[in-house]
């Protein structure tokens, strides 16, 4: 309909704004509510901002974890025993398997391209010009790095005639090397662990403690070993690690396993002995879940985690969604207002769409500048020990966009409601 | 005389709640030409500020018609309704309806905010309106920290700010001493005779509705002369 009576200032004449003043009014008339509101925009804020943090966080931690980086890089087709479980009418014994286990009954298991024994980390004493230092001590074979895959800084690995003939060499890695000759290299140097005098002949970077196979500081052959005594052992002190040929092949040797399982000659207290090979993520799982049993740990602990992050999104999504409907309900009357003096339905639109863009921003902002400060310190300080969090962009803008729609929709959706009525009914608190 | 600014053809309004039916107007006819300054009198509950929203175009009739300038609005777009109550209709409520979480220079520009006004000429025609209503040294205030009477005058200014063709103000003295009421009374005069503003007023005081050209009288929604 044409405006049938002549303004006096027409609406579209005076100064034609461009459009980006326009948005720099929204813009401004949001920071002024926002500002004036403050106990709303704090809990409005905190709440996106701190779902976001813990959000991100728990991300760039689960990433660190599991997902495939040296040396772990072969993890699709890996398998991991580090768990075995012996069962007797009146006895049980539970723990890592012994190397008898692996060596006397598990070579040559068709699918497998190569097997390590290791022996779970320990801790060894040294004493070095005065000091007294602490390591991690992991005794292995020279497969042991053709299944994990180091990048070394210096020399090289140990090889099989080096475990064959129990020389005395070590892989160290940098911290050790650190510890023992400062800035300077390594390579053909002495160091003390436990009373044993060894030959540095390679260094690593270091792995975090939560790749329970491949960490370590100082990594020599299984042979070195101040007695044979665990050569005969079928539980106590050791994993393996299976390379397969194929990530196909991961139930075939499951079975066979098995099937070798069964034909090992039991002490006469146990009857039965259970022992899974499978990915470093269900190893990793079973350790948390704690079901030494369970069919599929990966799998559980996978639901566990999703189902985890939605409650921990669905949470607080609600409530920011109660609190800006809520929000929005409160505000008819300034809808009504803004409508009697002209505002159409799509200019409070643009308006709380531009209230809750900010808010959402801005909260954002918050999240990802404090999670990436408290990965920061993490990393720096020892709680966990080589671990190197980094944020995870991708989680971060994923959560980012949840919130941004959530706030958005539910923010802009109420105040659209309330636009659609006559200035009069949302005055009167958006009852019709 | 040419066509009326405001007309009003068997206008009825009814509100309905859960159960009850409230009828507020029934039948009402009425013109107010261009330039008139018109009073509106009756008992409370009459249906006077329901007349003034719907000829505000605030709210939407049960059944009739309005027009202004003799165009019928009745259909007119959400679009269209928001230009006209922009550009050229200026309106005092009753119970002023400032926004608590503005503050009153910022109350006053709303009007300007959906013109594509500058910031600086925003701010310029709020202080003009302002000054005019005596409140300037309180711009900076929040409408919680304004007596009623404060309040009603921020809420003229607003109505008088985008410069208006029509001014409808719902009791714009109700809340004022006589004195202020009467300096009220005088700008809204001079906006009627200088400015050729189209004015109709809703008022208690018989002694403000002699100044205006004509009274109209309500009684139980309906015009009673
Ligand atoms: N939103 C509403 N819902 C239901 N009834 C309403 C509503 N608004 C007004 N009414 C009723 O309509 C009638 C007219 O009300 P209105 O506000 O127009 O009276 P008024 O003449 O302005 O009174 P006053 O002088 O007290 O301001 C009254 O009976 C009132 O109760
Ligand atoms: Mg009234």
């Amino acid at each position: 309909m044409a405006n049938a009576i002549a303004p006096r200032i027409p609406a579209q004449a005076g100064i034609q704004l461009k459009e980006k003043s326009m948005l720099i009014n929204y813009l401004k008339l949001s920071l002024k509510i926002l500002g004036r509101r403050k106990f709303f925009t704090f809990v409005s804020l905190f709440g996106i901002g701190f779902t976001l943090l813990v959000l991100t966080l728990a991300a760039a931690i689960l990433d660190h974890i599991f997902s495939s980086y040296p040396p772990e890089t072969r993890g699709d087709r890996t398998l991991v025993v580090d768990n075995v479980r012996m069962q007797g009418k009146d006895s049980m014994s539970t723990g890592p398997g012994g190397y008898a286990l692996y060596d006397r009954y598990m070579r040559g298991i068709p699918g497998v391209e190569r097997m390590s024994i290791l022996s779970q980390p320990e801790t060894v004493i040294s004493y070095w010009k005065g000091a007294r230092l602490k390591s991690l001590i992991k005794r292995t074979d020279a497969d042991f790095f053709r299944i994990l895959d180091f990048e070394f800084i210096e020399g090289g690995p140990f090889g099989e005639a080096d475990v064959s003939e129990a020389r005395f060499v070590a892989v160290i890695n940098e911290t050790t090397r650190a510890k023992f000759f400062g800035a300077g290299p390594a390579l053909g140097q002495a160091i003390e662990a436990d009373g044993q005098t060894f030959k540095v002949v390679g260094v690593v970077p270091d792995v975090p403690i939560f790749r329970l196979m491949a960490t370590g500081d100082i990594y020599v052959p299984t042979t070195t070993a101040k007695s044979d005594e665990y050569k005969a052992r079928l539980r106590g002190g050791f994993f393996a690690l299976f390379l397969l040929r194929d990530k196909g092949a991961v139930e075939s040797v499951q079975q066979e396993f098995k099937v070798r399982l069964g034909k090992i000659d039991l002490p006469p207290q146990f009857d039965r002995i259970y022992a899974v090979p499978e990915t470093f993520f269900a190893s990793f799982a079973r350790l948390f879940i704690g079901d030494f049993q369970a069919e599929d740990a990966g799998g559980r602990l996978l639901a566990i985690l999703l189902t985890a992050a939605a409650l921990f999104m669905i949470l607080p999504a609600v409530n920011l969604v109660n609190l800006n409907v809520s929000r929005a309900l409160e505000r008819a009357s300034e809808i009504g207002v803004r409508r009697a003096f002209g505002a159409s339905a799509s200019d409070l639109l643009l308006q709380f769409l531009f209230e809750n863009v900010v808010l959402s921003v801005v909260g954002g902002l918050l999240a990802l500048v404090s999670s990436a400060a408290l990965l920061a310190l993490l990393n720096r300080s020892d709680l966990v020990p080589y671990a190197h969090f980094s944020l995870n962009w991708r989680i971060a803008a994923w959560g980012f966009a949840f919130a941004l729609a959530f706030g958005v929709i539910s923010g802009v959706w109420p105040a659209w409601r309330l636009s659609r009525l006559t200035p009069i009914q949302a005055l009167a608190g958006g009852v019709k | 005389m040419s066509v009326p600014m405001i007309r009003l053809d068997n206008v009825e309004k009814v509100y309905r709640t859960d159960r009850i039916e409230t009828v507020a107007l029934s039948g009402v006819n009425l013109d107010i030409e261009e330039g008139e300054f018109v009073s509106i009198m009756g008992p409370s509950g009459c249906g006077k500020s329901t007349l003034m929203h719907l000829m505000g175009l605030l709210d939407a009739p049960s059944k009739g018609t309005i027009s202004l300038g003799g165009a019928a609005v009745t259909d007119a777009s959400d679009k269209a309704l928001a230009r006209l109550r922009n550009e050229s209709i200026g309106f005092v409520f009753q119970s002023f309806h400032l926004i608590p979480d503005l503050s009153v220079l910022d109350n006053v520009e709303i009007p300007l905010l959906y013109r594509k006004a500058g910031a600086s000429e925003r701010r310029k025609a709020a202080e003009a309106a302002l000054e005019r209503v005596g409140l300037s040294a309180r711009k900076h205030h929040f409408p919680s920290q304004l007596s009623g009477g404060q309040q009603q005058r921020v809420a003229i200014a607003r109505a008088i700010v985008g410069k208006p063709r029509v001014l409808l103000a719902d009791e714009p003295t109700g809340n004022l001493d006589s004195q202020m009421g009467d300096e009220i009374m005088a700008i809204l005069q001079d906006l009627n005779t200088r400015e050729k503003t189209t004015l109709v007023m809703v008022t208690h005081d018989p002694r403000q509705a002699e100044k205006t050209a004509r009274t109209i009288r309500m009684f139980d929604g309906r015009r009673v002369n």
